[in-house]
């Protein structure tokens, strides 16, 4: 491991750079070390380039140097991704931010890996063209970030989540080897498909530097709506009849009754505080008579099932308000407790119910408060664990809970991560969910695209000795 | 053997609260609103990474007096626009003042005798003493209008002596001063709907009288009385932006004790960078209980007069001005006060007048206090992304609220050779007030009930 770069290669990269794209002062090394989770390292220095072949020659670099590289776009991730470990250098690409083309032909919009998700959606909506992945971060993470953990959202339950949007991308591979795969097609059947591998490789496969993207027409009419439940079971039960209706809601939204609390703590958005779940749905369509006969069923499904009140969004601004409300839900949470542990935990619909019944028991016994809230409509839930990471008695408690919630979610069918990614955070729990032989396969892969093991080293795969992440510093 | 560096920290009293940086989970939301982050793109350079290297000062990993802390702590504008928009609710404002007087008290001895005496005298003298600020203000103005600054210009002197940037920033004077004359002005029109404390303001009250008499003439002619006490002074925002707590303490507790004597019942303001200050009296005496309670309950009863005015209703009998409009909001109103919806619905009253919205528009200008002092080239950065961002739109007037503001985008637009109006919005409503003739509606109206 070193812990700062020899003048010759600082010297190096500020001619592949610019001497004010490297950073190498201490508080720029603070800064550059974290992402949303609590982890925190530092870097030997940070790269910002601006373009793919300024990428490719700090890879060539690292790679005759054997400096570890991790790619970093806005550091918004939330499984400990972007994190240096082992005297990394970050690879930081928010001045790739250009968006480079918007096709309403082909309906295709190719970006720079920087581009932030908000800017992307409000370029290609200005042209009636629709870009549906929505990570609750969209206003903060940038593309390139996205691709790499393979980033969700609420629409997905309709729309499906970046990956599914991915049709071509620039890669720089570790060597500096740039390799463009894909086009403006929407069909590619050609050989393996390298766009699925990186959607989710977070950065340890190489760096993404441009990504051309699917786009669909905006559809015309938006509606949301929303319903309280006095027993979250009664909510469960609710999304697993809407979904066997034959509906597809644009988004299933959860929030349980502490989730509701920190929300309207936050900033009041109407939410029922005392409720013990709510649903928020949002329906689209081109057909006004449509969309608002889909959400009185929707409504007329959830008091059939309990709902104490059900109420649909008068205004396109009280339905922002909602929307704006559930996204700050993860960062709002942080009012009760100085941390939180957030899961990702993907299970099939069907299990949905008992996925959070099995949370709740998990809390109770190990005396944690564990808000749940989550994309309910595609099984994917988001407990929370709050703490105090200074309180280790406490913290014995929250390793303990989290390996349970993970143990409930596989024993499910269900998955350790909808879509945060497992990053530094679940790493030592993965073989729990793929097994020994899919995880060597990964392996293998891994081995063979980056033979030195520069590209963000630490992540994904379990460390050797079987150390836990909670014991990083 | 280890070699262990013993790091500056912090030091009682005015430290950044623990409970307040401990609540950011670096969710990175505050990034995109960040007027230097999105200059730099450089996540130092924005509230997440200034409030982990406040973190890291505090936790004894990072030196106060480092030098890219100080950049940092300084290179941030302390616009707020990442407090209005955090989810977890860190008042980051709370981190960055108080971490600005930690660097101030170390390292006062450092500066230059010169530039210790200027600050000394700037912000103990004239900013203490209105009616010194007034002598001073008048010595400028007859400077500024005489032929002293052209001679001063034309002979070198300026350059000679490394002034030029600093008079380059001194704002013209008003022709006459807004001087608190202490009287209680009654309403002009109805029965007083509330009696309110006219805020007159330190740099207000010399380079932009025109927007105090303004000011008081929309109110009283909105149904209030107004009073303007002679005992009142600055606000404090200068002292505490600079990291002079003590000072910003003793002009607090003036203004407090003037308000509480003036039996008014709210206390009104026309610059968003004093009414946010005022507002936040009470976290200045955090650690004083005898006084916090007054401080908060002062701090209870001020408003913008924008808010206010909103609040209260204004009068209908508005007369046309023509043109496009566009609002510059600032910072200290639309982020510290989060009062946004207000300005707009005033300024949307005025017939003829057509709201544009520029890109941006609640994005900082650069100005920020001594900001352009201080940081002039990300001041001059954000000056000509927000005149650009005016341009754009091309209106006729640019509204603000501020006195920071005016004097940044009027200049900014000087630069770049257009003819643009900035207006406070209260300038705006003072004249369609002045403007307005019975309309035809209202004068058919009283025709019919004639002929009736």
């Amino acid at each position: 491991m070193i812990v700062s770069l020899a003048p010759r290669v600082v010297g190096e990269l500020r001619e592949i750079a610019g001497a004010p794209h490297v950073l190498t002062a201490v508080e720029d090394l603070i800064a550059y070390g974290y992402d949303a989770t609590w982890y925190e390292a530092r870097p030997v220095a940070v790269v910002l380039p601006a373009t793919t072949a300024e990428v490719a020659a700090v890879h060539r670099l690292a790679t005759r140097e054997r400096i570890a590289l991790v790619p970093r776009a806005m550091g918004s991730g939330l499984s400990g991704g972007s994190v240096p470990l082992e005297g990394s250098l970050i690879l930081a690409v928010p001045r790739m931010n250009r968006i480079l083309e918007i096709d309403e032909v082909n309906r295709v919009a190719i970006v720079q890996s920087g581009v932030i998700n908000a800017a992307l959606q409000d370029a290609v909506e200005s042209r009636g063209l629709f870009y549906p992945p929505d990570p609750s971060s969209l206003r903060q993470s940038a593309i390139g970030g996205n691709v790499a953990e393979n980033a969700g959202g609420a629409r997905c339950l309709k729309y499906g989540v970046t990956a599914d949007y991915v049709v071509a991308l620039e890669i720089v591979l570790p060597d500096g080897t740039i390799v463009r795969t894909g086009g403006k097609m929407l069909k590619n059947a050609t050989g393996y498909d390298l766009r699925a591998l990186y959607a989710g490789a977070e950065g340890t496969l190489g760096t993404i530097t441009e990504i051309t993207l699917r786009l669909l027409p905006k559809p015309r009419f938006t509606r949301t709506a929303l319903a309280a439940f006095a027993r979250i079971d009664d909510a469960t039960a609710t999304v697993r009849a809407v979904m066997a209706s034959g509906l597809l809601p644009a988004s299933i939204e959860l929030m349980d009754r502490l989730t509701i609390r920190c929300v309207e703590e936050n900033a009041p958005a109407g939410l029922p505080l005392g409720s013990d779940a709510v649903l928020l749905f949002a329906v689209d369509g081109n057909y006004e008579a449509i969309v608002d006969e889909e959400l009185a069923t929707i409504a007329e499904i959830a008091s059939a099932h309990g709902a104490t009140e059900t109420r649909v969004a008068a205004s396109a601004a009280e339905s922002a308000r909602l929307w704006e409300a559930r996204r700050a839900v993860s960062p709002a949470l942080a009012r009760r407790t100085p941390n939180k542990l957030g899961e990702d935990v993907c299970v099939p619909l069907s299990e949905i119910g008992e996925m959070v019944r099995r949370i709740r028991e998990i809390a109770q016994r190990y005396d944690l408060q564990i808000p749940v809230f989550g994309h309910a409509g595609d099984g994917n839930l988001h407990p929370n664990i709050l703490c105090d990471r200074r309180n280790r008695e406490e913290m014995v408690r929250v390793r303990a809970a989290a390996r349970e919630i993970f143990e409930a979610a596989v024993a499910l069918g269900g998955t350790l991560s909808g879509e945060h990614g497992i990053g530094l955070l679940k790493k030592q729990f993965i073989e729990l969910d793929v097994g020994s032989a899919a995880l060597g396969l990964m392996r293998r892969i891994k081995d063979a695209v980056d033979p030195l093991g520069i590209m963000n080293p630490g992540k994904i795969f379990p460390d050797p000795g079987g150390a836990d992440a909670f014991d990083l510093p | 053997m280890e070699f262990v560096e013993t790091k500056l920290g912090f030091q009682e009293p005015d430290v950044p609260p623990e409970s307040v940086f401990n609540q950011c989970v670096r969710c990175g939301l505050c990034l995109p609103t960040c007027p230097t982050y999105v200059e730099t793109l450089v996540e130092t350079s924005g509230p997440r990474g200034r409030i982990a290297l406040i973190k890291a000062v505090s936790e004894g990993r990072l030196d106060l007096t480092s030098p890219g802390f100080m950049h940092q702590m300084s290179e941030c504008l302390d616009c707020r626009a990442c407090e209005a928009v955090c989810p977890s609710g860190v008042a980051y404002g709370r981190l960055l003042e108080p971490a600005r007087t930690q660097i101030e008290r170390a390292t006062a001895e450092r500066r230059p005798l010169f530039a210790r005496l200027v600050r000394g005298f700037a912000l103990g003298m004239l900013f203490s003493n209105m009616a010194l600020m007034r002598f001073a203000a008048a010595l400028l103005r007859f400077y500024q209008r005489s032929g002293l600054r052209r001679f001063a210009h034309e002979s070198g002197l300026l350059r000679g002596l490394n002034l030029e940037s600093l008079e380059a920033l001194a704002p013209a004077m008003s022709r006459r001063f807004f001087v608190p004359s202490g009287e209680l002005r009654r309403t002009t029109h109805g029965v007083s709907k509330a009696t309110a404390f006219m805020h007159a303001g330190c740099v207000m009250h010399v380079a932009f009288a025109e927007v105090d008499e303004a000011t008081v003439r929309v109110l009283t002619r909105c149904g209030c009385d107004v009073v303007t006490p002679r005992d009142q002074g600055c606000c404090g925002a200068i002292a505490v932006h600079a990291g002079e707590m003590e000072l910003g303490r003793k002009l607090a507790k003036r203004n407090i004790e003037s308000f509480e004597r003036s039996g008014a019942d709210v206390y009104v303001v026309n610059a968003a960078g004093c009414g946010s200050t005022l507002k936040e009296y009470g976290h200045l005496f955090e650690a004083d209980t005898a006084w916090s309670e007054r401080a908060s309950a002062f701090s209870a009863k001020v408003r913008d007069v924008t808010e206010f005015l909103d609040a209260i209703g204004i009068a209908p009998e508005l007369g046309r001005i023509d043109g496009v409009v566009t609002y510059q909001e600032p910072c200290h109103l639309a982020h510290a006060q989060r009062i946004t919806a207000a300005p707009r619905r005033l300024l949307a009253s005025i017939p003829g007048l057509i709201l544009r919205e520029m890109d941006e528009s609640s994005l900082c200008c650069g100005s920020a206090g001594i900001y352009n002092v201080t940081q002039p080239e990300m001041a001059g950065r954000l000056q000509e992304r927000k005149v650009a961002n005016i341009v754009a739109v091309d209106p006729a007037f640019v509204a603000t609220a501020n006195p920071g503001c005016a004097l940044q985008v009027a200049a900014g637009i000087r630069k770049a050779g257009r003819a643009i109006e900035v207006k406070h919005i209260v300038e705006l409503l003072d004249e369609a007030y002045a403007a307005y003739k019975p309309t035809s509606r209202a004068s058919s109206a009283r025709a019919a009930s004639t002929l009736a």
